[in-house]
Formats: C-alpha cells, structure tokens, sequence
C-alpha cells in the first residue's frame, strides 16, 4: 500500500518542474506546455484523495479541471495563432503591444 | 508490487516532465510532455479512477498534445531555436522554485496524514460517476458545456484570417 504522500510530492514535483518552465522559458509555446503540466501535477493531488478518502468528489473536480485546461489550451493556441501572424515572435519577452 | 508501478511511473513522469522544460525544440518538448500526460494516466489507474485515465489519454494525449503539435509544425520555429538554455541571469526563478519545493515538502512530511492508507474497497465504478455527474453534479456540468462552446467559438475566431 502506498501512503498518499507519495502522490503528493509526485505532484509537488511536476507542480515545481512546470512553474520553473514558466519562470525560465522564453519560448511561449513552452510556457504553455509548462502550464499544462501544473494542472495535470494538481489533477494527481485530487484524484489521490479522492481515493484515500473513499470520495468521488475529487475525480468529479479533476474531470472538470481537464475540460477547463482543454477549453484553455484551444483559445491559448488560437491567440498565440493570430499573434504569430499580425507579427512573427515566440518570445514571450518580445510580446508587449499591450504595454502601452 | 504497487509501490514499484509507482516508482517506475514518477521516475518516468518527474524525467519526462524535466526534458519538457530543458529541451529546446518544441517539437521535443511536446513529445516528453505527452510521455508525461501517460504516465499520469497510468497513476490514475494506479488510483483505481479508469473513467479519469481514459479521459486523461483522450483529451491529453489525444488532443491537446496533437493541437500542440500542429500550431508547432504551422508555426515557423526557426527563430526560437535561438534560445539560450538554461540562463543564468534569471535569478529569481533559480532561488524561488527550489525554495517553493522544499516549503511544500516540509509540509507534506509534516501533514496529519502522512500515514493515511486507502480504504479496502474504494474502486468507483463509472456507473456511479455518471450518475453522480447527471444527478447531483448536473449543474457544473451544463456550464462547463457553455465554456467549451466559448471557448471552440474563440478559437475559432482568432485562428482565422481577417476579411478586411
């Protein structure tokens, strides 16, 4: 038997790895991988205590939160498409037309 | 037995999850996240949740990672191979992560449930799921299905060429 510990430091684990990605990429696309593995890191937590605790509550959580992540990463990647058209960068730095 | 399934599938996930970050081609990245996205599917079997580990290969693995992959491959990518990785001067990162990890793992090691082991008999079954999700859940579910028409409009309206 595993202790839930385990799924929560593998979860703090990807968690970090994927706020680190964010901080230290330039590249956007990889910013937007990065993000994607923080809610997958959170969707672990959820679904081991929904098990250690005999509720579903957690997986009804996480089955939402993959649908919002997936509603997420279409409109992200559908912005990102007319930002590479209106002007070719991938480099989140070089991205401040809103800055006035 | 379980707790090796468990190590052999974190070690790949933590590894994979690593390359993500540190590999400079994003075609790369995209292929050890899906490595990623797997091995969480196979923790969720672990976790004795089937209906999520489907979902998880489905929409992870299945969607999200080929979206991924088609904006890399539309988007020319020459310019960002110019990244230099990893860089130094981003100090802030290098000092707040490994700080945010060891504060979360003290509180983990610490926690009330450190020794919390499952009950016998906790398998959902997807019948119980679904039922939940038409019944008590039915609510979140019909605004979840409105976000997903805003967010397919969206796309699809940012992705497509001006008239004018």
């Amino acid at each position: 038997m595993i202790p839930v510990t385990w799924y929560m430091a593998l979860g703090l684990a990807l968690f970090v790895i994927g706020a680190s990605g964010v901080l230290l990429r330039k590249n956007i696309i990889i910013m937007l991988m990065s993000v994607e593995l923080m809610l997958n890191s959170v969707n672990i937590n959820l679904v081991a205590f929904s098990y250690y605790l005999g509720d579903m509550r957690g997986q009804m959580f996480a089955v939402f939160t993959i649908t919002v992540a997936a509603a997420e990463v279409a409109v992200a990647l559908g912005i990102l498409i007319a930002l590479m058209r209106q002007r070719n960068v991938f480099n989140a730095d070089e991205m401040d037309s809103l800055k006035g | 037995m379980e707790k090796l399934f468990f190590i052999m599938f974190a070690v790949t996930a933590v590894v994979a999850a690593l390359a993500v970050i540190s590999l400079k081609n994003p075609v790369h990245g995209a292929l050890a996240l899906m490595v990623t996205f797997f091995q969480v599917a196979c923790i969720f079997v672990l976790l004795r949740a089937p209906f999520l580990a489907a979902a998880q290969l489905f929409i992870y693995v299945g969607a999200v990672m080929v979206l991924f992959l088609f904006v890399v491959l539309v988007l020319d990518m020459e310019k960002a191979a110019l990244e230099v990785f990893p860089r130094l001067n981003r100090w802030f990162a290098y000092v707040v992560s490994p700080l945010v990890a060891i504060e979360f793992f003290i509180v983990i090691w610490g926690s009330a449930f450190k020794d919390m082991l499952p009950p016998t008999s906790a398998e959902t079954s997807v019948k119980e799921f679904g039922k939940a999700l038409f019944t008590d859940y039915l609510l979140p579910f019909e605004v979840v299905s409105v976000l997903l028409l805003a967010a397919m409009v969206g796309a699809i309206v940012m992705a497509k060429k001006r008239w004018n």
